[in-house]
């Protein structure tokens, strides 16, 4: 139709993008690959600057997608083909099946209770377990359970079959199969977010080799109040709290090999804010930042950094480490790197080394940008026609992007350029039903 | 409107907050002790109330219990009561039957180290607003037309591009510029990044779309005189420079697009005394008219009067970036120049991490300077200069002799910008540049209903991201305008007729003229201009005027519910002040709300009661507190001048004065009685008023009327 606009991609810049749109009468039709809207945001413990509890004031949002009479939520769904250009876009979309009755479920969770296969969880970033079948985490949007068919013993073994066999509601369904749909819109927005860079191969720093060495986000799920440690920091060799937790900047980034040239722009502040919050929760762990240029440059950040530095003591130390050796009896850490600003070298013995890597674009944004015929750039992000004038629109007109996943950028970046994608979405189609294309009519 | 005569039937909601209230306060005890409040049927607790699960446990009690008074008790109103009202009302119960009681930004998160003391006053302020609930009243909210046409003030590129997307969506736009000329500061740039694009060029293409286009009304060398209204209907006067000239126009939202300025370092790094120390701005000025004398030794200073301890603290973003490729613009220029950078951190963040990439592979030098020993700069007489630094790297102190020192200053809010403010009545952060509703979420809205902000105007930033700023505006701004109507609130004054004694004190003291009546005649309220600030019920001697849903008896209420179990000592045997806050919701209630979200801790001793302006506290509400047993009372608002309502707070403050001489008769210390102020930015002051107003009535010992056993 002339006034409805297809957003993909979940996260807040989708989900912003879908409620300026919505909210001004357009139809939005919300697809999202994984089973709940929320994307990273929904992760995070508290955001940088304002320590807000990220949960808390993206839940809302979340419902208001939900609930919101023009926007139609597609989860676990994917973008297959696009015909047409700017003003009439034919989509077709994939709707895999969640093997339970969406109308049926009430997220009850006795399913998840009586499952007998324990996996590691997703949104826990491998850090806690989930079932096979589940429901993502607890402000899930929708509301429904899904089953892993790679995990479930029915669909394995063909047996078990124990959530279907206790659910209240009579919402299993082991045969539902993927749906098509074809939706007719003015106007695409792309919103599909980041992905973290594995460091596996910058091997002197222990990823993966080593158990107290862990990713940012991995280490955000252990803080989070609703993490599968319900927010107390036991590090994963022996569950004690660590005495020392040392975080490293720029793994994988501003790097010309074994990772990528450009600034990932948020770590150093998301690393302020998880320092500041370990010094919340344990006051007597020390916590110190490897830094190679202290990037301060938003709203509030150099204020954020300063009472960081002043008022809960978080050691920032400008140096880059050689190498991290885990001493092998009591799983500490030992990194040696050397003070730049007075050229000595320096060991820091830590109990969890938290790696701040780089952060990409997914990996699926090279399939959509084929079938939207749209070009990447040098990095994988969607490449924007005029970076100067215009950067939400891509090479193909009608089609926007906002978000991480057309460059590194935080989360009041993203709501900016998600509402401004909007207003690009908005211009298509006021402009599609001046010229009464597809039968625009309001 | 009919007085509910059903029974009351109230259900208490308390939220965990996942571990933010959990983690301190006993949630399971509140949740007990809210069961024995009077006319409570249902009291439950939630993981995340704002979150589906949540949602649905209300509107199930509400179905099951015949509910038909709510009450939440977790986070701020600011970001979730629409969602909660909205509850109700799926639920069938009217959103004005519900009241939100904050025990995280104003309990748990501020006295993370007294649990019991954050538990107890959790109880505390969930009695209050039991007590208010059980006076509210359903209402219905008026309609609200809107203009579908905006206000851009400023005609920099992010007015420009707001105008020009406003424009497109359908919608005729008054473009407001103070020069005679659009433009900003882009008239003064060079080439813009990162496409390296030449700034005349933009500006050009920029200001021939906006004349062309015939849904823009420009109004140059005009300034913003006034403005009065709402959402929807805002009555602009504009003013001519140098002139009397004034001009009325009706729109429906603004745009704030007042750009800033380049700081002028005056007396620093010796700026001023040599004419070859320059700003970047002052470079690009002299690049682009070709007037640049080739230099053969640059040096750039970066972080010039930013990044400070105090004042100037931010870091103003694309100093880096411009004085990168200014560099590199004189070294593709004049390839022989020794260009090097002193600098503390380098922000070049995202992908503009290949311009520092190419300097250093451009043969620019780069020093590093510890904010403590900063590099220092001498004219020597011939005009040349030495500029001295302590890189970190080396270790060591380096002379560099120079002919062109260039200081990188931050950008500031300026004079005009700052004018505004009050005009709009619209806050400046503490770095003087417009501050949004939420830094994370609301990025581009002010608290007030209809007004935005982009550009440069809201914090530094570049060309592209002023204009993904000015689209977003656009975006927001479409919203009410595209819907033609939405709902008002209907917080209105309202009089009762049979109380009223014509005296016409109401008319004199409303400041939006929605008081209308015949000299000593019945007053009547023009709601469309009413805002809902309460100052002609706190002005009204017979308590005729009214505010719904913030009336007298439902704020005395809430006030005897308070202190009627309070007993004069705690467990320990020591005295613990219990001190009435009232907070006027745009400001005080925001500087509570950010001191709690920063976590800065004050005694538990205080207790908010919200009020939507500091003038509707009324010299009745304080006495009640005091003969209630209140050791102090302290009521805060906005600074002077930046009042949501004009003068409230001025109102306030003379009644507050006065009353003080009056308490002093009543047997009560005036000083227990004080006035604050704060703007919403102000986390850190309003935990320090509270922290030393709790200090001193410490000091002060108990009500006397306490000790005597309270009053009736």
């Amino acid at each position: 139709m002339g006034n409805a606009v297809l957003v993909v991609g979940g996260g807040i810049a989708g989900m912003q993008a879908s409620l300026d749109l919505a909210d001004r009468g357009l139809t939005v039709y919300l697809v999202e690959k994984s089973p709940s809207i929320g994307g990273r945001m929904a992760q995070l413990d508290k955001t940088f600057p304002t320590m807000d509890c990220s949960i808390c004031i993206l839940a809302p949002k979340m419902i208001e997608c939900f609930r919101h009479p023009n926007i139609k939520l597609f989860t676990c769904s994917e973008v297959k083909e696009v015909t047409g250009s700017a003003g009439n876009f034919h989509i077709k979309i994939l709707k895999n099946p969640r093997f339970v009755d969406a109308d049926k479920c009430t997220g009850c969770g006795t399913c998840t209770e009586k499952c007998p296969v324990k996996v590691a969880s997703e949104f826990d970033m491998g850090m806690g377990t989930r079932k096979a079948i589940y429901m993502p985490f607890p402000q899930a949007v929708p509301r429904i359970a899904l089953i892993d068919k790679d995990n479930c013993l029915y669909f394995r073994k063909g047996i078990c079959r124990l959530c279907e066999k206790f659910c209240p509601a009579n919402a299993i369904n082991f045969d539902q199969k993927p749906e098509e749909k074809i939706l007719d819109v003015s106007s695409i927005i792309l919103s599909t977010g980041l992905d973290l860079y594995d460091p596996v191969s910058i091997s002197e720093y222990g990823y993966k080799r080593y158990k107290n060495v862990l990713l940012s986000l991995e280490f955000e799920r252990l803080i989070n109040a609703s993490g599968p440690t319900r927010g107390e920091i036991l590090r994963p060799s022996d569950k004690e709290h660590p005495h020392r937790i040392v975080f490293i900047q720029c793994v994988g980034s501003r790097t010309s090999q074994r990772g990528f040239p450009y600034c990932s722009s948020v770590c150093c502040m998301y690393a302020t804010k998880e320092a500041i919050l370990v010094r919340e929760h344990n006051p007597e762990c020390e916590v110190y930042i490897l830094y190679m240029d202290l990037r301060v440059f938003g709203k509030r950040f150099q204020e954020f950094v300063s009472r960081a530095k002043d008022e809960w003591a978080v050691k920032y130390v400008n140096g880059r480490p050689s190498a991290i050796i885990e001493d092998s009896e009591t799983k500490d850490l030992l990194i040696r790197f050397q003070n730049v600003m007075d050229g000595k070298m320096e060991g820091l013995r830590a109990g969890l080394v938290v790696l701040c890597p780089a952060l990409v674009p997914r990996e699926d944004n090279k399939v959509l940008a084929k079938v939207l015929g749209l070009e990447l750039n040098a990095y994988d992000f969607f490449r924007t026609e005029d970076p100067l004038l215009t950067s939400v629109k891509t090479s193909v007109p009608g089609v926007f992007v906002c978000g991480y996943c057309q460059g590194p950028k935080d989360i009041s970046e993203s709501v900016t350029q998600a509402s401004a994608a909007a207003a690009g979405a908005a211009e298509v189609a006021v402009s599609a039903f001046t010229r009464g294309i597809a039968g625009g009519k309001r | 409107m009919e007085k509910d005569k059903e029974e009351l039937r109230i259900g208490v909601f308390v939220c965990h907050c996942g571990f933010n209230i959990g983690g301190v306060i006993d949630i399971p005890a509140v949740v007990k002790y809210a069961k024995t409040l009077p006319n409570v049927v249902c009291a439950e607790e939630s993981l995340y109330t704002c979150s589906s699960a949540g949602l649905n446990i209300i509107k199930e009690c509400i179905r099951k219990h015949s509910l038909n008074r709510i009450i939440v008790a977790s986070c701020t109103p600011a970001t979730h009561e629409p969602l909660f009202r909205n509850t109700c009302e799926e639920a069938g119960v009217n959103k004005y039957l519900f009241e939100m009681v904050n025990i995280r930004e104003h309990s748990s998160w501020v006295h993370m180290h007294h649990p019991k003391e954050a538990t107890e006053k959790a109880k505390d302020l969930i009695r209050m607003a039991v007590a208010k609930a059980s006076l509210l009243e359903p209402q219905t909210e008026p309609e609200l037309e809107i203009n579908p046409s905006a206000l851009v003030i400023g005609g920099g590129i992010a007015g420009m591009s707001a105008a020009m997307s406003l424009a497109r969506q359908g919608f005729s736009v008054h473009m407001v510029e103070k020069e005679t000329e659009l433009g900003g500061m882009l008239r003064h740039l060079h080439k813009l990044q990162p496409t390296g694009r030449d700034a005349s060029e933009v500006l050009r293409e920029a200001v021939t779309a906006i004349k062309a286009n015939k849904k823009i009304n420009l109004h140059t060398s005009t300034l913003v005189k006034e403005v009065d209204g709402f959402i929807g209907n805002f009555d602009v006067t504009l003013q001519k420079n140098n002139s009397k000239e004034t001009e009325q126009i009706n729109v429906g939202t603004i745009i704030v697009a007042t750009g800033a300025e380049a700081f002028k370092p005056a007396g620093m790094y010796g700026y001023g005394e040599n004419r070859n120390i320059v700003t970047q701005l002052e470079l690009e000025r002299l690049l682009k008219d070709g007037e640049l004398k080739k230099p053969e030794k640059v040096v750039m200073i970066q972080c010039v009067g930013a990044r400070e301890k105090t004042g100037r603290t931010y870091c103003s973003r694309i100093c880096c970036l411009v004085a990168l490729n200014n560099a590199l613009f004189l070294k593709r220029l004049y390839p022989d120049v020794e260009v090097s950078i002193i600098f503390r951190d380098l922000q070049t963040y995202g992908e503009y991490e290949d311009f520092y990439r190419e300097a250093r592979e451009g043969f620019i030098n780069f020093f590093r300077y510890d904010e403590d020993k900063p590099p220092k700069v001498v004219s020597k007489h011939d005009g040349k200069l030495t500029v001295t630094v302590y890189d970190a790297y080396l270790g060591a102190e380096i002379e560099i002799e120079s002919d062109l020192v260039v200081l990188s200053t931050p950008l500031v809010q300026h004079e005009d910008g700052r004018k505004l403010s009050p005009v709009l009545k619209v806050p400046l952060g503490t770095d003087g540049f417009f501050f949004e509703a939420h830094p994370k979420l609301r990025p581009v809205d002010f608290t007030s209903e209809g007004i935005y902000v982009c550009g440069t105007a809201h914090g530094p930033k570049d060309v592209p991201e002023s204009i993904a700023q000015a689209y977003a505006a656009a975006s927001r701004a479409a919203i009410p305008m595209a819907l033609r109507k939405i709902k008002a609130g209907a917080i209105k004054a309202t009089v009762d007729k049979d109380v009223c004694v014509n005296c016409d004190a109401c008319v004199v003291s409303c400041i939006f003229n929605a008081i209308d009546a015949e000299p000593f005649g019945l007053p009547s309220i023009i709601e469309a201009n009413c805002k809902g600030c309460g100052v002609c019920a706190a002005e009204c001697p017979m308590a005729a005027m009214q505010l719904v849903q913030f009336t007298d008896q439902q704020i005395i209420v809430a006030i005897e519910a308070l202190f009627k179990p309070k007993k004069l000592v705690t467990s320990s045997g020591s005295f613990e002040p219990i001190v009435l806050c009232f907070a006027c919701q745009w400001c005080s209630y925001g500087a509570a709300d950010l001191a709690g979200v920063s976590r800065i801790q004050y005694p538990p001793n205080v207790r908010i009661l919200r009020v939507p302006c500091s003038g509707r506290v009324d010299v009745l509400h304080v006495l009640k507190a005091f003969q209630n047993g209140a050791d102090g009372v302290i009521v805060t608002g906005c600074h002077i001048g930046d009042c949501h309502y004009i003068d409230g707070n001025l109102k306030a403050k003379d009644r507050i004065d006065v009353l003080k001489k009056s308490l002093k008769a009543l047997g009560i210390d005036p000083e227990r009685l004080e006035i604050g102020f704060a703007s919403s930015s102000e986390g850190q002051r309003f935990a320090e008023m509270m922290t030393n107003f709790v200090e001193k009535i410490r000091k002060l010992g108990p009500n006397p009327l306490r000790v005597k056993g309270g009053g009736d």
